[in-house]
C-alpha cells in the first residue's frame, strides 16, 4: 500500500504479503543461471513476473535470483535466448 | 437575428465543408455560427444534407434544423430525388444550381445560378465532380445577405491556400455577381 | 481572444495540445475518430511534441495509455460506445491505480440494433468506475472541460483518471466558435504533471498485487474519499480558470433561472441549450421554470440538487438513457439525492438512439410536466418515454 496524503494506492514490492509466507517455499523447480552462458541480455529480469531477479548495480554485471520469493514458473528460462537458464527439481 | 439554412448536395461536392465556411464567414463578421451534417450513407455521390445557423447571439440551440429559412441546392437532379423543400419557411429563400432556369412552386423566393460551369471554367475538378461549393455559397449570401461576400472570400482564403484559394475565390466572386432571382 | 471555428472534436484535439500531452492511443471508432486524427496531424507537422501509438483495440488503447500515465507521462485517449464498453475492464484498473488520466467519449447509442448518432447510455455506464464524468453543452465548453480535466485530475487531493462526455455529431461534428487560449497562457495556468507515483524500472514495485479483503475495502474507501474531495476541487478549479480565461460555468452544475422557479428541470448534454431556450419561451408565458445542468455526474451534485430543489414544487428530470429494469440512470440519481426534499418528481426518457428532441419539443414535455404538477401535487413519475 501506498499512502501520500489521504491518498491510498495499491502498489507492493514482493514480501511476506497475501499468502503470509516467503513464497519461495512453493518452488518445485527453481531456475539455475549458467553465467557462462549469460550474455546479460536482461530479458529474464525484464520478464520475471514476481519482480525478484534482480539487476546489477554494475552494468557489466551479471543478475542474481531472489530465492526467497522466486516461485519458479520458469518464464526466465524459457525467454532466455541462450538456454543460460536451467529449471532443476527443487532439492537437487 | 437567426437564420438557418439547410444545403443539398451529393457527396463529394463540398456541401458541409460550405457550411463550415459560412460559420467561419460569420465568426469573422464578430456573428455567431454553427454547422453540421446530417449523416447517414455517406459515400461520393449519395444525396447528403448540410446545416448551418447563423446569429448576431450566442446560438444555444443544437437540435435539427426542422424549418429553414434557405435552401441552397447543389445539383438539379436532387429536385427529383429528395424534397428539397421540405419544411421550408413561406416567404423562404432557394438558391439552386442549374444550367436553365428553374423556377418552384409556392410562396418561395426562387434565385439560380451556373455554378457547374463556373466551376469547371475555373477548372475546380475533383474525381470528375466539378466542386461547386464556393461559387454557391457566393449565389448564397448575395441572395440573403446574411453575412458579406468579403468576409466569404476571407473564409475562403482561411480554408484553402495558394492557387485553390485564388480560384475558390474567384468562383464565390462570380456566382455572387451572376446568380439571378427567377421568382 | 482568437475564436477559431471548430468542431467538438477539433476543440478536444486543441485543448490536448495546449495541455502539452505526451503520448496519445486510440482505436478509430464513430464519432471520436477526427479527434486523434487531428492530434496526429498536429504531431505530424511537429505542432505538437508527442508520441502516437496506434493500437489495435480500444481495451490496448487505455491499456497503453494508463502504461505510459504509471510512466509519468501525460496522456490521453478518446473513444464511444462500443470502444467505450470495450476497454470498460480496463477503467476499473485505471481508477483503482489512483493515476490521473483524461479521456474523451463522444457518447454514442450503444447496438444492437446498429446505430451511430447520440445518446448517453455509453458514459452513463461507467458510473461506478471511481473515473470523474463531465459533459459539455457546447464546443467551448469541451474545449474548456478537456483542459480543466488535466488540472483536476493532477490534483494531489484527487488523482482520479477523468471523462469528457460531448454528444455525438450534435457537439462532436458540429462547427462552432471556440476561443482556444494561446500556449503561453495554458503554460502560466496549467502546471507540470505531478503524480502519487512513478513506475520505473530502477524501483522495484507492483501494482494491483492480490490484497487481502480488509486491505482492498481500506483501498476502495480511499477512492470515494478522493471523489469526494473531487467536489471540491472542480469548483476550484473553475473558478481559477474563470480569473485565466473569463468564462466559469459554476461547478458541478450550471444553474439557469433557477432562484426564482417554481419547476426545475434536470438534464445533462448539448441538449440543454434547446432546454434553456423552452424554458425562456415558456417564462415568456408566465411559467417559473429554470434549469439545472448536469455537468458533472461523476462525483454527483448531491448537495447543489438538494439546495435548488428545496422549496420548488417539482424536479423533472430528462434522460438520455435508461437504466433497464428501472428508470433513466440521472432520474435514479436525482430521487436519491432528494429523498428528504418534498417535491413533484418525473422522468422522462427523450433522445434515446439520437432522436432529435428540439425546443418545441421540450416546451411540451414542460408544460405538460407543470400542468400534472399543478393537479395532482407532490406526486412521483419514474418513467415516461417522450417519442415524437
Amino acid at each position: 500500500m501506498l499512502r501520500v496524503g489521504s491518498n491510498l494506492a495499491p502498489l507492493s514490492k514482493p514480501s511476506p504479503g497475501a499468502s503470509g509466507s516467503k513464497t519461495g517455499s512453493w518452488r518445485i523447480f527453481k531456475p539455475v543461471i549458467n553465467y557462462d552462458k549469460c550474455v546479460r541480455c536482461l530479458l529474464c529480469w525484464l520478464h520475471c513476473p514476481y519482480s525478484v531477479i534482480e539487476r546489477p548495480k554494475d552494468p557489466n554485471g551479471y543478475v542474481t535470483i531472489d530465492y526467497n520469493y522466486c516461485k519458479g514458473c520458469g518464464i526466465c528460462a524459457s525467454v532466455c535466448p541462450t538456454k543460460a537458464i536451467s529449471m532443476v527439481p527443487e532439492g537437487e | 437575428m437567426l437564420i438557418e439554412l439547410r444545403f443539398h448536395g451529393r457527396g463529394g461536392q463540398g456541401a458541409v465543408k460550405a457550411a463550415e465556411v459560412l460559420v467561419d464567414a460569420a465568426i469573422l463578421e464578430g456573428k455567431y455560427g454553427q454547422a453540421f451534417p446530417f449523416f447517414g450513407a455517406e459515400r461520393r455521390g449519395a444525396p447528403v444534407e448540410a446545416y448551418a445557423r447563423i446569429s448576431d447571439k450566442p446560438i444555444r440551440i443544437h437540435s435539427g434544423i426542422r424549418n429553414p429559412d434557405v435552401v441552397v441546392v447543389f445539383d438539379p437532379s436532387l429536385l427529383k430525388l429528395v424534397n428539397v423543400l421540405r419544411g421550408l419557411k413561406p416567404g423562404g429563400k432557394i438558391i439552386i444550381n442549374t444550367p436553365k432556369k428553374i423556377e418552384i412552386e409556392g410562396d418561395y423566393e426562387v434565385y439560380n445560378v451556373n455554378a457547374t460551369k463556373i466551376a469547371l471554367d475555373l477548372k475546380l475538378v475533383v474525381a470528375g465532380w466539378a466542386i461547386v461549393n464556393t461559387a454557391m455559397l457566393g449565389a448564397l449570401v448575395k441572395a440573403t445577405g446574411i453575412v458579406s461576400l468579403d468576409s466569404v472570400l476571407k473564409a475562403i482564403r482561411h480554408t484553402w491556400t495558394g492557387e485553390l484559394g485564388d480560384k475558390n475565390a474567384r468562383a464565390a466572386e462570380i456566382a455572387y455577381n451572376e446568380v439571378v432571382k427567377v421568382k | 481572444m482568437v475564436l477559431m471555428a471548430l468542431t467538438g472534436n477539433h476543440a478536444v484535439a486543441w485543448a490536448v495540445r495546449r495541455a502539452r500531452v505526451k503520448v496519445i492511443a486510440a482505436y478509430p471508432i464513430t464519432p471520436q475518430t477526427t479527434i486523434v486524427e487531428k492530434l496526429a496531424e498536429f504531431i505530424d507537422k511537429g505542432e505538437m511534441d508527442a508520441k502516437m501509438i496506434r493500437v489495435e483495440s480500444e481495451h490496448s488503447a487505455l491499456a497503453t495509455v494508463y502504461g505510459a500515465a504509471i510512466g509519468g507521462a501525460r496522456a490521453f485517449t478518446a473513444t464511444a460506445s462500443h470502444g467505450l464498453l470495450y476497454m470498460h475492464e480496463v477503467l476499473w484498473w485505471v481508477a483503482g491505480s489512483r493515476v490521473p488520466l483524461v479521456m474523451a467519449v463522444a457518447t454514442r447509442a450503444i447496438g444492437p440494433p446498429w446505430n451511430i448518432w447520440s445518446d448517453h447510455s455509453d458514459i452513463m455506464g461507467q458510473r461506478d468506475t471511481g473515473w470523474i464524468i463531465a459533459m459539455g453543452e457546447d464546443n467551448q465548453e469541451v474545449f474548456d472541460l478537456t483542459l480543466q480535466a488535466f488540472k483536476i485530475t493532477e490534483d494531489e487531493r484527487v488523482n482520479l483518471p477523468m471523462i469528457v462526455g460531448l454528444d455525438a455529431f450534435i457537439l462532436s461534428h458540429t462547427t462552432a466558435p471556440v476561443d482556444v487560449p494561446s500556449q503561453e497562457e495554458v503554460d502560466a495556468w496549467l502546471p507540470e504533471r505531478k503524480q502519487l507515483y512513478v513506475i520505473d524500472p530502477e524501483h522495484k514495485i507492483q501494482i494491483g498485487n492480490l490484497a487481502l479483503p480488509k486491505d482492498y475495502a481500506v483501498l476502495r474507501k480511499s477512492i470515494e474519499e478522493a471523489m469526494d474531495n473531487a467536489r471540491k476541487v472542480i469548483v476550484e478549479v473553475d473558478e481559477d480558470y474563470g480569473k485565466a480565461f473569463g468564462r466559469r460555468y459554476g461547478g458541478l452544475v450550471e444553474k439557469y433561472r433557477c432562484d426564482d422557479a417554481k419547476y426545475i428541470v434536470v438534464l445533462m448534454g448539448a441538449w440543454s441549450g434547446d432546454a434553456k431556450e423552452a424554458v425562456d419561451k415558456l417564462r415568456g408565458e408566465g411559467y417559473p421554470i429554470g434549469v439545472l445542468r448536469i455537468r458533472y455526474v461523476r462525483p454527483f451534485p448531491i448537495e447543489e440538487l438538494v439546495e435548488v430543489a428545496r422549496g420548488k414544487k417539482g424536479v423533472l428530470v430528462v434522460d438520455r438513457s435508461i437504466s433497464f429494469g428501472n428508470a433513466g440512470p440521472l432520474f435514479i440519481e436525482v430521487s436519491s439525492a432528494l429523498t428528504e426534499v418534498n417535491v413533484a418528481l418525473k422522468g422522462v426518457l427523450a433522445g434515446i438512439g439520437g432522436v432529435d428532441v428540439g425546443v418545441d419539443d421540450f416546451v411540451e414535455i414542460f408544460k405538460k410536466f407543470i400542468n400534472e404538477v399543478e393537479e395532482y401535487g407532490t406526486f412521483i413519475k419514474r418513467q415516461e418515454w417522450y417519442l415524437r
